[in-house]
């Protein structure tokens, strides 16, 4: 076994330890936590897999941004767990069965039909950060131009979304 | 070196737990980081395909899912905060009903 694959299969262990822990902890806070370390194993998988700007932004966006924000409306409302309730009992046993279902089609078409070819080579090989950074760049302003200014007004949209959705209405009866 | 046979296994399997999550839990908040798990274990296959192919594409487009699931963060957890506001619980069991 080579250093690269006992390094996959520890991480990959983190990461579907840390997901599940997502799953099932009772508290919404170490639901956060968990998947914050879910994400940083994947950022690590991506700088195996010769992404490292993926792997920066993941780590900065994801963990950094997002999680936070997360945690920030959990304390806000307060709302680390909720109170047991019984309105749909058959539910959760039909999810699961479900879930199941669902990863034996994945898994059968991986094996029978997709059948992905190749292998991944340790990063050092096959690229280095300034040349995977130079690539995208040229790449994202020539190719991808329009849908990065489309992306650019998304964001926009989103923000001037969550400012009017959560701004108090003048004059409204609070 | 890894098959990459094996980054899509753990995709799926990552891809599962997030649909189990959105299905089983009742937590508005959770069935949201849920959605994020779904996205990152997309992205992840798409990158080990990208790097397969020697391609920059899958790359790109994973910063453009980064983009997006930002901006939907923002809006989906306003809209949290708005529920919670006017129902006091963000329990998805409890909002059975259409009237605000």
């Amino acid at each position: 076994m080579t250093l690269d694959l006992a390094l996959f299969l520890l991480l990959a262990l983190v990461a579907i330890a840390s997901a599940l822990g997502m799953l099932l902890s009772g508290n919404a806070v170490y639901s956060a936590l968990f998947l914050v370390l879910n994400f940083i194993t994947v950022a690590v998988f991506y700088l195996m897999l010769g992404a490292p700007f993926i792997a920066m932004a993941q780590i900065t966006v994801y963990a950094g941004a997002i999680m936070v924000l997360f945690l920030f409306v959990i304390m806000l409302l307060g709302a680390e767990s909720l109170p047991k309730s019984n309105v749909l009992p058959w539910q959760r046993p039909l999810a699961i069965g479900l879930s199941l279902l669902l990863f034996a089609e994945a898994v059968y078409l991986l094996v029978t039909k997709a059948t992905p070819e190749g292998n991944i080579l340790p990063p050092a090989e096959t690229v280095n950060a300034t040349e995977n950074l130079q690539h995208l760049g040229v790449a994202l302003f020539t190719d991808y131009l329009l849908p990065f200014e489309v992306v650019s007004i998304l964001l926009l949209v989103a923000m001037v979304g969550a400012i009017i959705l959560t701004k108090k209405e003048k004059g409204a009866a609070k | 070196m890894v098959p990459v046979d094996y980054y899509i296994l753990l995709s799926a399997i990552l891809f599962t737990i997030g649909v189990t999550g959105v299905l089983v839990r009742r937590n508005a908040l959770i069935i949201f980081m849920s959605i994020e798990l779904m996205l990152n274990s997309a992205n992840l296959a798409i990158v080990a395909f990208s790097s397969v192919i020697k391609s920059f594409s899958g790359q790109i487009f994973v910063f453009f899912v980064i983009a997006v699931a930002a901006a939907e963060v923002a809006v989906g957890l306003a809209l949290i905060v708005e529920i919670f506001k006017s129902r006091r619980s963000i329990d998805v069991d409890q909002m059975s009903s259409m009237k605000g």
